[in-house]
């Protein structure tokens, strides 16, 4: 590294807040560390936890980076895509359940109840497009957010009136309970279970970008929709698929998420879709690797992070503050790399 | 770049804006803080003069005596506060008039938080028409709502308050009232059955912050460690709308308590319950009377088989709850049974404000009557010996009126069922 020619104010402020994170971050683990607060197993069952829900984040990050690939809007309504399908899935597992099929026929019912979740947040979210941006495509980019956030809370509240306020619980399932051992190491089934099949529709979702025609022009319409649409590819075309991937994997982030918390409720989805945005700024947004990244980063911060840097210090009940560890990290991550993690540094 | 900080910076307002505004349960405040009570309502009385120190409401031939509600009607929660606006119900029902007027309800919403109460209290006070308020569900509204109501002079009764701050000598408001139980009886009945019944030593504890749970479960921690020598292994502090307790249960059990104590609401509460019986399937679970419902129930699913909850005592001596007040619950309610637990206590407390006004009601010849605010605060405060559902209820200088009795349930394959005393 070279030595900055003067060295400034800022310059000054940024190291400090360098050396005063590492100063904090290490004392904060040494203590936690030396102390043996919890035990090597609970360590693992953080990290899986954060893992896994942050997987989940990972999933919704991936469509509002997307969007914001082709379109350079935040579809803010992408949280409830998540809760529409979780939502309407429920009323197929508990139908599923009251015939009995749900414990009998895993192989077929599982499936169903995933294409429920993945067709209906497909088509909220295809409807959604056509409905609330695409008649504002050559509007202002602050006209397009606001009716982002007005069918956010339209999906919310109609929901909330369909079907009520009351959260409600999925059917469990017997098979689901309990842990798989993995080198020692035992992990609980549903957690594995969303961390698995997370990682495949990343690797899914990796392969039609990089791989398929389809992809090839999600990625020029990207880099230039004019240029895109004289080579012959139909822009409207690519955003609509464009929001119909994002809509498949908000509806499987919806059907992990209630894997792992039971719990369905008009409202889910206004958390998770903050925190995923979170996670899509912290990797960069509009860059894929880094939505995936972000989400990872950001469940495992909140997970692991108040027990790792703040019970050492005899902090009570930390996890109110994970929070605030989190969105510090993220803070920090834009103070030293503006365009997030993974983002494209421009000017430096 | 620059450009897109600045959408960020947006977007962050713009969600701040959102939250608050979920906040907000949308009862629309009106902003009349203290309203300058006392001005006449009705357009009877012709020489009458009013000599109360905080001013009297007049109602005229033929207007009823109008009374607010200040209860969670909406969200998860909602069945909590339902639950008392039907024992409103219910009480105005099958008392008739009273001092010769009609009785009329205006039904806001506490939104079971602070911010919910403020409004529902504002829009309350607000009107000069409104004599008493039952109100509110939720201690977190309560805190605002009584200072609010204090402030204005207007009477107000809780059915369902039980944190210990409300009546204590130090924060009681001057106008505040319950007839719910404090909290240092069910915390203490929820330690002795820990201690004798179940015979645990070790527990750990977790609350929302709300100052139902922070304090309820304070007094648990302290009887449990007075009653039988218990050690807390551990406290922590959860978000009403969490949905991911893995991390704070993994660390409550490195603790190994032999029971855990989350006295919050009904949805976290059943994500709790959930995820505590996947990380922690030794220890014994239980809540108190904010999930003490269908409603938790339903949300929690299996894993709530074997909790255990405490909340009021429902085994009411006497044929009047059975044979007269369940039926008329289910005509106004269109439920088959009480959906929770606090419609006897709002029962109640509607029918001391009602007897308090035909006390201090001054009747003119042409039925105009006359209620004094400060003459209504005192008669409440003086009640005693009043004979209701929940038992003999006689109001302290702080504004306790209830006649505590705790019993504790256990979840037996989706229903409550009372297991102790």
């Amino acid at each position: 590294m070279r030595l900055p020619e003067r060295f400034t104010l800022t310059d000054a402020i940024l190291w400090t807040i360098r050396i005063g994170v590492l100063t904090f971050v290490v004392i904060g683990s040494y203590l936690t560390v030396s102390q043996g607060l919890y035990a090597q197993s609970a360590w693992g069952s953080f990290i899986t936890a954060g893992i896994a829900l942050g997987s989940v984040y990972a999933l919704i990050a991936l469509g509002y980076t997307l969007v914001y690939g082709i379109l350079f809007m935040i579809n803010f309504a992408h949280g409830e895509v998540f809760m529409a399908g979780a939502f309407t899935a429920f009323f197929a597992a508990t139908a599923l359940n009251d015939i009995g099929m749900l414990e009998s026929n895993l192989f077929v019912s599982i499936p169903a109840i995933l294409l429920t979740a993945m067709v209906t947040s497909l088509i909220v979210a295809v409807l959604l497009e056509r409905i609330a941006y695409r008649p504002l495509r050559r509007a202002p980019r602050l006209v397009p957010l606001i009716t982002a956030i007005g069918a956010s809370l339209f999906l919310q509240y109609t929901f909330r009136g369909l079907y009520g306020a009351r959260p409600r619980s999925y059917p469990t399932l017997e098979i689901l309970a309990g842990d798989f051992v993995i080198l020692g190491m035992s992990i609980p089934r549903t957690r594995a279970i969303v961390i698995v099949a997370a990682v495949l529709l990343m690797v899914a979702l990796f392969w039609l970008v990089e791989r398929t025609r389809t992809g090839r022009s999600m990625r020029a319409v990207s880099e230039d929709k004019d240029v895109a649409a004289m080579m012959g590819i139909n822009v409207d075309r690519v955003i609509v698929q464009t929001f119909a991937i994002g809509g498949v994997l908000a509806g499987a982030a919806g059907i992990l998420y209630t894997l792992m918390f039971n719990q369905v409720s008009a409202h889910m989805g206004f958390l998770p879709g903050i925190k995923a945005f979170t996670a899509a700024v912290l990797g960069g947004i509009g860059n894929i690797a880094g939505a995936a990244l972000g989400g990872l980063m950001l469940g495992i911060l909140e997970a692991v992070g108040p027990y790792l840097l703040l019970a050492g210090f005899g902090v009570p009940s930390p996890t109110q503050l994970k929070d605030v560890i989190a969105f510090a990290v993220l803070v920090l991550v834009l103070v030293f790399r503006p365009n997030g993690i993974l983002g494209r540094q421009e000017g430096t | 770049m620059q450009k897109y900080m600045r959408w960020s910076a947006i977007l962050v307002v713009l969600m701040l804006v959102i939250a608050a505004c979920q906040a907000d349960p949308g009862t629309g405040g009106t902003d009349g803080a203290s309203t300058p009570a006392g001005e006449s309502a009705g357009t009877g009385g012709g020489d009458f003069e009013c000599e109360d120190e905080v001013g009297c409401v007049t109602y005229g031939p033929g207007e009823p005596i109008r009374i607010g509600s200040a209860l969670v009607i909406s969200g998860p929660d909602a069945s909590l506060g339902l639950d008392s606006q039907y024992g409103v119900q219910v009480a105005i029902e099958l008392r008739g008039d009273v001092a010769g007027h009609e009785i009329e309800l205006d039904a806001q919403d506490d939104g079971c938080n602070a911010e919910g109460g403020t409004a529902a209290a504002r829009t309350l006070t607000s009107d000069p028409t409104i004599v008493a308020v039952i109100g509110t569900s939720c201690s977190s509204a309560g805190v605002p709502a009584a200072q609010i109501t204090s402030d204005a002079g207007v009477v107000m009764i809780s059915p369902s308050n039980t944190a210990p701050s409300l009546t204590s000598e130090e924060e009681h408001q001057p106008f505040y009232l319950r007839t719910a139980h404090n909290d240092t009886v069910q915390g203490e009945a929820m330690a002795r059955f820990v201690c004798e019944e179940l015979g645990f030593t070790t527990a750990a504890t977790i609350h929302d912050g709300s100052p139902y749970a922070e304090q309820l479960q304070a007094v648990f921690q302290e009887q449990f460690a007075e009653l039988c020598d218990g050690t807390i292994t551990g406290t922590e502090a959860v978000e009403p709308t969490q949905t991911d307790f893995n991390p704070v249960l993994t660390s409550l059990a490195a603790g190994e308590p032999e029971f855990l104590y989350y006295p919050i609401f009904t949805a976290a509460g059943a994500l709790v319950t959930q995820q505590a019986r996947e990380i922690m399937p030794e220890t014994a679970l239980a809540g108190a009377d904010g999930m003490f419902s269908d409603a938790f129930l339903e949300a929690a699913g299996d894993a709530a088989n074997g909790m255990y909850l405490s909340g009021p005592d429902l085994e009411f001596s006497g044929d009047f709850y059975e044979n007269e007040f369940k039926p008329a619950y289910s005509e106004v309610s269109g439920e088959d049974a009480p959906i929770s637990v606090f419609h006897a206590h709002a029962f109640d407390a509607a029918n001391m404000i009602f007897d308090a006004i035909e006390e201090v009601a001054e009747v003119e010849d042409d039925g105009t009557i006359h209620i004094g605010r400060q003459a209504l605060r005192d008669a409440l405060f003086a009640t005693s010996g009043f004979e209701g559902i929940t038992g003999s209820l006689t109001c302290t200088e702080t504004g306790d009126c209830a006649d505590p009795s705790i019993s504790v349930s256990e979840v037996v394959e989706g229903a409550f069922s009372r297991i102790w005393p």
